[in-house]
């Protein structure tokens, strides 16, 4: 027996209301992803990505349409049962990272952990081993404010990543960070990948998004474009200096 | 390579396969290994064009072989190359013109080219990733060179976004 889908979204629609205007965000989104895949999410400004993420981890509500979670219907969940569901299979990485402002790096990442029934010891080792990997070994005792914002923004990915969650959903998660610490970002979400867990980013950064298993494109709130990378390379192997060819 | 060659000369005279090691321990992978034959044929013209003089040196129990030095033209030559500014790079023109008529055509729509065109440079990305993940660490001109390229292809996906977004 195959396994239900991991996400699966039925005439998705997400309207703003403005000053009594309404504004589209969302605008009809049938979108099927299987138990394992990663699937990157790009578009321009303004064409509906973030709220589709936020409507999949039940931080945003629908306006109309389907959200199915492991063949479990979620849009018609309460916002404590939500909770529950993100507690235990869902992580999510806010663009503005969102940390627990009078709590430790330490601290921020464990909770997940120990919030989804993990014991002590091993919210803390599964917390060093991610500080570890995002180079932040060194912050684990400062508070947010005295993070830098790259540094903010993997402390957000390690608390996201605390409770192993099945489903990962990452808004811009490289926006702040410069190439060296992206390749510690793109390095763990490659281990997350093939551990089997599920991944699906909003992401402008294209070296994030050629790690996907799969490109959706959005504009206006509608996917224009939805399907796997192809390889660029005319040959199976090459050294830097067959970067001039490559961008020839 | 003429001024890659210029450039060292201007360190110290130096003999053909001197030359070609240089080159090959300053940039690593970054860029294909020379061959000797080509730096040959390059110095050669260099001579011609007079900007570098050849002495032979007499070896023991071997053929003279020529040690290349640099004139006081061919100081100019490699002094108005440094100074002066690099071209910058161009828009792709072959997929811009593409795009652009397209229509004329009937057979292409332009959201069609965008997408495959991303789908593509999302390709090129990932060849990217893989070769800079199996680049030495301490190889800083190649791996310079990786990003530079990544940061040119990000441009370029930008800029596809961009020309989705006013063109469809």
């Amino acid at each position: 027996m195959s396994l239900p889908p991991v996400v699966n979204t039925v005439n998705l629609v997400k309207i703003y209301q403005n000053g009594g205007v309404p504004v589209p965000a969302v605008r009809g989104i049938d979108l099927r992803v299987e138990a394992g895949q990663f699937v990157a999410i790009t578009g321009p400004s303004g064409s509906g990505k973030s709220t589709l993420v936020h409507m999949l981890g039940g931080l945003d509500a629908r306006t109309s349409g389907e959200i199915w979670l492991d063949g479990k219907r979620a849009d018609t969940l309460s916002e404590s049962a939500w909770a529950l569901l993100r507690r235990q299979k869902i992580g999510f990485v806010f663009q503005f990272f969102n940390l627990v402002a009078n709590m430790t790096v330490a601290d921020n990442v464990e909770l997940p952990a120990l919030l989804a029934g993990a014991s002590a010891r091993e919210a803390r080792e599964r917390r060093e081993h991610l500080l570890g990997e995002l180079g932040l070994t060194d912050r684990a005792d400062a508070s947010p404010a005295q993070l830098a914002g790259g540094e903010q923004q993997r402390v957000a990915l390690a608390r996201a990543l605390a409770n192993k969650p099945s489903l990962l959903l990452a808004d811009e998660p490289t926006g702040n960070l410069d190439s060296r610490n992206t390749r510690d970002v793109l390095r763990l979400l490659g281990e997350v990948h093939r551990e089997g867990q599920s991944i699906i980013l909003v992401t402008h950064d294209a070296r994030v998004a050629s790690l996907a298993d799969r490109v959706v494109s959005l504009l206006d709130g509608e996917i224009v474009d939805d399907g796997v990378i192809g390889t660029g390379r005319r040959r199976p192997r090459g050294t830097a200096g067959d970067v001039v060819e490559l961008r020839g | 390579m003429r001024l890659s060659l210029l450039a060292l000369l201007a360190k110290e005279p130096a003999h053909g396969y001197e030359l070609k090691q240089a080159l090959e321990q300053i940039f690593g992978s970054a860029y294909p290994p020379p061959n000797i034959g080509q730096i040959y044929v390059t110095l050669g013209r260099l001579e011609k064009d007079g900007l570098v003089r050849a002495v032979d040196v007499e070896q023991s129990n071997r053929p003279n072989k020529k040690v290349y030095y640099l004139t006081a033209a061919g100081r100019e030559a490699l002094d108005v190359w440094v100074d002066e500014p690099t071209e910058g790079p161009r828009v792709r023109d072959e997929f811009f013109m593409k795009l652009v008529l397209a229509p004329m055509t009937g057979i292409a729509d332009r959201m069609a080219l965008i997408n495959r065109q991303r789908r593509h440079y999302l390709g090129l990305m990932r060849d990217l990733n893989e070769l800079a993940d199996r680049t030495d660490r301490g190889d800083y001109v190649a791996l310079l060179l990786i990003e530079g390229a990544m940061l040119h292809l990000q441009a370029d996906l930008d800029w596809l976004e961009r020309c989705q977004e006013d063109l469809s």
